[in-house]
């Protein structure tokens, strides 16, 4: 049974038509947590961020109390919001931008305060002209309201917000690479060390990136305290969280679900929820995290909707984004398709990504198309070595950022799980399913 | 002289002026350029050199790393049809073949009469309602084939402007509130730090 009496926190007006209005928000409590905070030393609205364990809802799962905390020994600092969500099937950034665009804006003010920061961006992918124009509006709103500007609500404290557009690259959610693009450069991420820009950032200053789902949290941390935070969810999973649910299931969207208390089979099956696959198929795999992550199935729908839980079952939980094949569902397309992504979007730096994701497309290209052969599977396995050697979870790496050990995951799981259906493929000559 | 357009500049000073340092500016500005010329003109990327204090090379090796921006001139309408995963397990390569028989434009290629440019993209990021379909980057939710040529008719037809902006028009609410009061101020604050930085670095730029 899906565990759903755990409160919305950061969805909490999706009954709304007018959710991104600011009449809505503030006949809604709005603008009240940063009021709240603006009496709280900042150290003590760090504190409660700390408190709640909040992980980044990014795709790392890095915490977010620890980012902040590595800056904060240092003294100039600038907050960038990495809205960039373009991990393939993740789309809850996506809402939170058009539907909820003040708590985003309450959520990085009061953060900026938290650090002390009076210079805060928010990236949003381009191809999200809407909710740069809603997320604008909302910054427009807060500045007239005194939320936003000089002396926020009469304080000492002073912000502002720049929405910054991107304009069409996967790997500009990596956040060197987010910083490059705010530097007006192409999206190359950085080589590491520095392993995180608190040390070295934008304009080579301490900068703290956080997730545009991480800052929408901010307003209930206040006002409710971090420890309530921490109470929901188990063990380092705190909190609640919104999972995207796409692929074959009869009702795909946004859910905000209780870290760790449902499973996947839960958020797949529950009619208050995904609602069970179409035409009641059977399901033959899912991905659990995002195209970077390694596939599941069946047997592990019990899996609890939790970082560690999955990640003790070699994937992870990713960017919260769950995608659905049935049994009529060709993994061997479904693979080929996410290996074509991440050979478009490799930026090219590293040798073993950029060649190797072009190689991994052409091969898996002729299996699904005809021209397919016996040898490709260990063709394709040795190449998936070469760029994450060892093929373990978390993966080996051997490029900049983690793009390139992630190209091997779809064509690794649906090799290792469907050996028959490649086999099926060249025997064909191509998709049986065609 | 200036080759953009007297509101289009003044936008793009205003741009300029938000960000510490001018070269942040590169990507808005860009979609500036689009806005009024529908794609990276010539012209266009040399005035964003001069306004973000670089080269028209470096401008043009940022602009051709990104998907949005065109150097050559496409259609009123940029049509993009995701095949991502989402999408591919919805139809998206069925809806993208479809979309190309209906625009009669190859994939990448602009229709005749210039009113059309079709590109299969990356996913979206709707994927509960898929196959995603974004018109000039505004999602239009059509997940049928009929739903699709109902829309492409309205355009034909000139309708849905209001919705749908022409091609590189992106964010049309303008900023309208600030932290400090004067940006000739922060503009004049950001030079002289600027200099003071490329002074201390040896003076090479």
């Amino acid at each position: 049974m899906a565990h759903l009496t755990a409160p919305k926190i950061v969805s909490s007006r999706a009954q709304f038509d007018d959710s991104h209005t600011m009449s809505r928000y503030l006949a809604t409590g709005g603008f009240s947590a940063l009021r709240q905070a603006l009496t709280m030393h900042p150290e003590d609205v760090a504190a409660e961020v700390d408190a709640a364990s909040l992980l980044g809802r990014g795709g790392a799962g890095f915490p977010a109390g620890r980012k902040w905390s590595m800056l904060r020994k240092a003294p100039v600092t600038y907050l960038v919001v990495n809205g960039d969500e373009s991990e393939p099937a993740t789309f809850k950034d996506h809402y939170l931008v058009e539907r909820e665009p003040h708590q985003l804006v309450e959520g990085v003010t009061i953060a900026a305060y938290a650090l002390q920061v009076s210079q805060a961006f928010i990236y949003l992918r381009g191809e999200f002209a809407l909710g740069l124009e809603r997320v604008q509006q909302a910054l427009n709103d807060a500045y007239e309201h005194g939320a936003l500007g000089a002396n926020i609500f009469g304080s000492q404290f002073s912000l502002d917000i720049v929405v910054h557009p991107g304009a069409g690259a996967y790997i500009c959610g990596e956040e060197t690479s987010l910083i490059e693009a705010l530097e007006g450069k192409r999206g190359f991420p950085r080589i590491k060390p520095p392993y995180f820009p608190a040390a070295i950032g934008l304009y080579g200053q301490p900068t703290v990136v956080n997730n545009v789902e991480t800052m929408s949290n901010m307003p209930w941390i206040v006002t409710h305290s971090g420890a309530a935070f921490a109470a929901l969810g188990e063990g380092r999973s705190t909190g609640t969280r919104l999972f995207a649910l796409s692929g074959r299931v009869k009702n795909p969207g946004v859910f905000e679900l209780e870290m760790v208390k449902n499973t996947f089979r839960d958020l797949i099956y529950d009619p208050s929820l995904g609602g069970g696959i179409v035409g009641d198929k059977k399901i033959k795999a899912f991905i659990p995290g995002g195209v970077s992550a390694p596939w599941f199935g069946p047997d592990d729908l019990d899996t609890p909707l939790g970082q560690d839980e999955v990640a003790n079952k070699a994937s992870m939980l990713g960017s919260g984004s769950i995608v659905v094949l049935d049994e009529d569902s060709c993994v061997v397309r479904a693979a080929w398709r996410i290996t074509k992504f991440f050979s478009r979007e490799s930026c090219g730096q590293c040798t073993p990504c950029r060649e190797g994701s072009g190689w991994l497309e052409r091969i898996m290209y002729r299996l699904e198309h005809g021209g397919g052969r016996r040898e490709d599977l260990d063709l394709l396995l040795d190449l998936c070595d070469n760029i994450a050697p060892g093929l373990t979870w978390p993966p080996q790496q051997t490029t900049i950022c983690v793009l390139g050990p992630s190209i091997p995951s779809s064509i690794h799981s649906a090799i290792t799980m469907f050996r028959d259906d490649f086999i099926a493929h060249v025997d064909h000559n191509g998709c049986p399913h065609d | 002289m200036s080759y953009l357009r007297a509101d289009i500049r003044q936008r793009a000073d205003e741009l300029v002026a938000l960000y510490p340092e001018r070269r942040s500016a590169m990507l808005p500005l860009l979609h500036l350029v689009q806005e009024q010329d529908g794609y990276l003109s010539e012209e266009g990327m040399a005035e964003v050199a001069e306004l973000t204090g670089t080269t028209p090379a470096e401008v043009r090796g940022t602009a051709t790393f990104y998907d949005m921006y065109h150097l050559e001139p496409v259609g009123k309408y940029v049509v993009g049809v995701c095949t991502n995963i989402a999408c591919l397990l919805a139809g998206g390569e069925e809806m993208l073949e479809h979309a190309r028989a209906t625009l009669g434009c190859a994939v990448g290629g602009t229709s005749d009469d210039g009113l059309f440019t079709l590109e299969e993209t990356e996913c979206l990021a709707d994927c509960n309602i898929a196959p995603c379909v974004q018109v000039n980057h505004r999602y239009v939710r059509t997940t049928t084939p009929a739903a699709f040529d109902a829309l492409v008719n309205d355009l034909r037809a000139g309708k849905r402007e209001d919705e749908i902006p022409p091609h590189g028009t992106l964010i049309r609410v303008r900023r309208s509130g600030g932290l400090r009061a004067s940006r000739a101020q922060i503009a004049t604050e950001r030079d002289a730090a600027q200099s003071a930085r490329e002074a201390r670095a040896g003076g090479a730029k």
